[in-house]
């Protein structure tokens, strides 16, 4: 286990929810006083305008900057947008209060049995972000999540807290396809590893192959699937397997701009997030596929478009990839326009990946 | 060898040979030009009176009923009446009448009746009824026919009533062919244009079924009536001057300039016989036919004539305008405008126009167009009027309205001498100072709506304002009082009213 901090507390979760039970009922009863007052009820909250949002360099990860923008119901363009989100806070208290989780699209669908309309689900999105910026937690820290699902195998001990669960334990290898990373899993407490790291991997094919290969076994790995671009839940995740069971974390995505990108918002984060803290994992590594890879090991590849082209334009300008490994592999994807997805090294056979790939990359990142 | 036979013909024969001039084309038009001749002096008539007009017209099927096509009419009306020596010449003369003046009228050609009876006459062979009286002990009753050949009546009866009510009017009964069913539509929308723009008008209707349609009046103000005028020198033409000339019993050319034409000075009589180069003392018995033509071109061309008064015109007025488009349309809102008095080739005139929006008025593909002229409806061939070229070629965006809306435009012009095109007398020429006048007219009522609906928009988007505030608010109250953990909920009521107060402030600017 790792050393202690405020997230290596077990109670820390506990204390979380409570202090987001107090948040919320604070934020009723100031809109509450306003309105007592006399006065049509406002908000202050940060701006999330891509003018507010800045790199931090220091936290490794977006942040916002100091501009505030006043929400005020005297203003009929924010009204409803307003109401959306005292209902979105009266309806994440209840979901705390009956320690129930409901999913993002559930939410937009709940709002209708209250007379609340929103436009489509985008708008409720919408809302429950500005909800996370009024009271500084993650929407996961207030029960709402997002639909989609990714998972974890290897040797780790939890510790259920969600009602019915309370107090009972699980190991993430009792089931062969791995288990989802769903709130359950979220709220746990972790009780121990076996484990010496974490290795995230992007796609189910390689995360099914890696469990088949015995690669939890073979390199003493807690296996992720990220599933595509890791949902924030998972990122919150992989963060707690970092900081409360030091456990580093190596990222394997496929070798083009937004596979790297898949790693770098698990790594720095997302500007979406910028509102956010404890999602990063700054000093997760990403292992590849790396441009250089595509050359070394000579795998098939595609060429890249257009929009891959205009993509990888884009990341050489972030401030994320400053560093110079990154610079790198931008410059070499430019040189060489071809791309390589993580399948491709099923060329050298099924178990090439496992055998010599990946001991390689283990290696060269850490 | 052919022989050329000439012949002369009356006036009332001519009529006879040339009745679709006078609107009798067919059976339809008939029956619609007859009631319309009979309503039209009937008005004027009443006028003279100073009595607000009451008009009864009863429309019944003949002996031979549906089928002969032939019907019976009778108008009646509360008019000055006419005088006993006048009233076989007033319906049995063709071109017989008390309209040759110059002052504004509804009829001009002094046909009007008369017409009406001669077509009665010519399809039924029977002979019209005339009652009247104007007020005095004695009412008469004369059954006539007109002698086509010689322009004169035939009187068939004569009868004297004692008139115990000072009963004063004048009735009319004969019989006609025509086609009732097809003219009705036109029928009932004249009878109801006439009482739009006679607002101080009880017109009853009866059909031929039996239906009643009644036009009660919305006032009994009526317009001051029309004073008689004399010429304007830039409107007379050579004949009207050597008329004039024989019969007047001045000896010099200035009192002739000055007795015989309309507002013109001794100064300006001088100017101008020195303008024309003629003796101020001369007798205007004496001027050759080359001086009087000279002198009707040195009219045209003279430059200081005053422009002419229009005493002789009697417009509407706003106010009535307005009663009358309210009562007839039943608008939401109405914006009417009364031009300065103007100068057409020496007549003058006057533009009336009114805009109304919504309420009963249909929403069509097109705005609907009310025409008037001497405050008779003009009904046929609308598209080649000015008023509609007018309507056509304005950009009605500016003014917020758009052809899908309920808008009806009502175009009034009353002159000594409305400017037709033809003589079917239905629709304005394109005088360019008309065109202008009712171009300006219409844009000022236009600018009337503008504003108005510009307020509605204001208004509506108030209401708008005001439902979001009391859609959201009370549940932010819900929601904030749940989360907060209170029993009751804040008092909201104030912050609405604050909303409502803001709303009614920014629509009075």
């Amino acid at each position: 286990m790792g050393e202690k901090n405020p997230e290596n507390d077990v109670s820390a979760a506990v204390k979380k929810k409570k202090e987001i039970v107090i948040d919320l009922e604070s934020f009723g009863e100031t809109l509450y006083h306003q309105m007592e007052q006399g006065e049509f009820p406002w908000i202050k909250m940060p701006s999330r305008s891509t003018e507010n949002i800045y790199y931090n360099p220091e936290l490794r990860q977006y942040v916002l900057g100091e501009r505030k923008v006043k929400r005020s119901t005297r203003n009929i363009r924010h009204i409803r947008p307003f109401t959306q989100l005292v209902w979105t806070a009266f309806f994440a208290h209840q979901l705390s209060h009956q320690r129930k989780t409901s999913t993002l699209r559930d939410v937009y669908y709940s709002a209708q049995a209250y007379n609340m309309s929103f436009k489509d689900q985008s708008e409720s999105d919408n809302v429950i972000t500005d909800l996370e910026t009024v009271i500084g937690f993650a929407r996961e820290d207030f029960n709402i999540f997002p639909e989609e699902r990714s998972a974890i195998f290897g040797d780790l001990t939890i510790e259920y807290t969600v009602p019915g669960y309370e107090g009972r334990q699980m190991n993430m290898t009792s089931h062969p396809d791995g288990l989802m990373i769903g709130p359950a899993l979220t709220y746990s407490e972790f009780v121990k590893t076996s484990a010496d790291k974490v290795i995230a991997i992007e796609k189910g094919g390689l995360f099914t192959r890696f469990i088949e290969e015995n690669v939890h076994k073979k390199f003493n790995a807690l296996l992720v699937l990220t599933a595509g671009q890791a949902p924030r839940a998972t990122r919150h995740f992989i963060r707690r397997l970092n900081k409360e069971l030091a456990l580093p974390v190596y990222i394997l995505t496929d070798g083009d701009p937004w596979g790297m990108h898949i790693a770098m918002v698990i790594i720095s984060g997302s500007a979406n997030a910028a509102h956010l803290r404890g999602l990063t994992t700054p000093d997760a590594k990403w292992s590849g596929v790396w441009a250089t890879d595509i050359v070394d090991y000579k795998l098939p590849t595609d060429p890249l478009t257009e929009v891959d082209m205009k993509r990888l334009q884009e990341l050489q300008r972030d401030s994320r990839y400053k560093d110079e490994i990154w610079q790198r592999e931008i410059k070499t994807f430019m040189k060489i326009r071809k791309k390589a997805e993580q399948e491709a090294f099923s060329r050298y056979g099924l178990t090439y990946i496992v055998d010599e790939y990946l001991p390689a990359k283990l290696e060269e990142s850490a | 060898m052919v022989t050329q036979v000439f012949e002369e013909i009356s006036p009332a024969d001519f009529f006879y040979r040339n009745r679709d001039i006078a609107g009798f084309t067919n059976p339809s038009r008939a029956i619609f030009a007859s009631i319309r001749e009979l309503v039209e002096n009937s008005l004027d008539a009443a006028e003279l009176a100073g009595a607000p007009p009451t008009i009864y017209i009863r429309l019944t099927y003949g002996e031979g009923g549906l089928e002969s096509g032939v019907y019976r009419l009778r108008v009646e009306d509360n008019g000055v009446g006419i005088t006993s020596r006048h009233i076989p010449s007033a319906f049995g003369q063709v071109l017989f009448g008390s309209k040759y003046k110059l002052k504004q009228a509804r009829g001009t050609f002094g046909l009007g009746g008369t017409m009406a009876v001669l077509y009665g006459q010519i399809t039924t062979h029977k002979p019209a009824l005339i009652v009247s009286s104007t007020g005095s002990t004695k009412v008469y009753k004369y059954r006539i026919m007109v002698d086509i050949q010689r322009n004169r009546p035939i009187i068939l009866e004569r009868k004297i009533l004692i008139n115990k009510d000072q009963w004063h009017g004048t009735i009319v009964k004969f019989s006609l062919e025509g086609d009732y069913f097809r003219a009705m539509p036109k029928i009932l929308e004249y009878l109801k244009q006439t009482a739009l723009v006679n607002p101080y008008a009880n017109i009853t209707f009866v059909d031929p079924k039996g239906r009643l349609y009644k036009f009660v009046r919305a006032t009994t103000k009526m317009p001051p009536l029309p004073k008689e005028t004399l010429p304007h020198p830039y409107g007379v033409d050579v004949e009207t001057v050597k008329r004039l000339m024989q019969m007047t019993p001045h000896r010099n050319m200035r009192d002739f300039m000055i007795k015989h034409f309309h507002r013109i000075s001794e100064k300006i009589a001088y100017k101008f016989l020195e303008f024309a180069a003629i003796p101020r003392g001369k007798n205007p018995k004496r001027l050759g036919p080359g001086e009087v033509v000279k002198l009707v071109q040195m009219m045209k061309r003279f430059e200081e004539f005053r422009s002419p008064s229009a005493s002789c015109l009697s417009p509407l007025g706003e106010e009535l305008l307005k009663a009358g488009i309210l009562k007839e349309l039943k608008p939401e809102f109405i914006a009417v405008c009364q031009r300065k008095p103007s100068t057409y080739a020496g007549h003058p005139f006057i533009i009336e126009t009114a805009i109304a929006y919504g309420g009963s008025i249909p929403k069509k593909t097109d705005f609907v167009l009310y025409r008037f002229a001497n405050r008779i409806p003009l009904l046929y061939d609308e598209a080649s009027d000015v008023s509609f070229r007018v309507i056509k070629s304005m950009n009605w965006r500016r003014y917020k309205a758009s052809p899908d809306m309920p808008i009806a435009v009502l175009v009034h012009i009353c002159s000594t001498k409305i400017p037709y095109k033809t003589v079917g007398k239905e629709f304005i020429a394109d005088r360019p100072e008309v065109k202008r006048e009712i171009l300006n007219g219409i844009r000022e009522a236009a600018r009337k709506l503008r504003r108005y609906l510009s307020k509605q928009e204001h208004v509506e988007k108030e209401k708008r304002r005001l439902s979001v505030f009391s859609k959201y608010l009370p549940k932010i109250a819900k929601f904030s009082t749940e989360l907060a953990g209170k029993e009751r909920q804040p008092d909201i009521q104030k912050l609405l009213e604050i909303v409502n107060q803001v709303g009614r402030k920014e629509s009075r600017k």
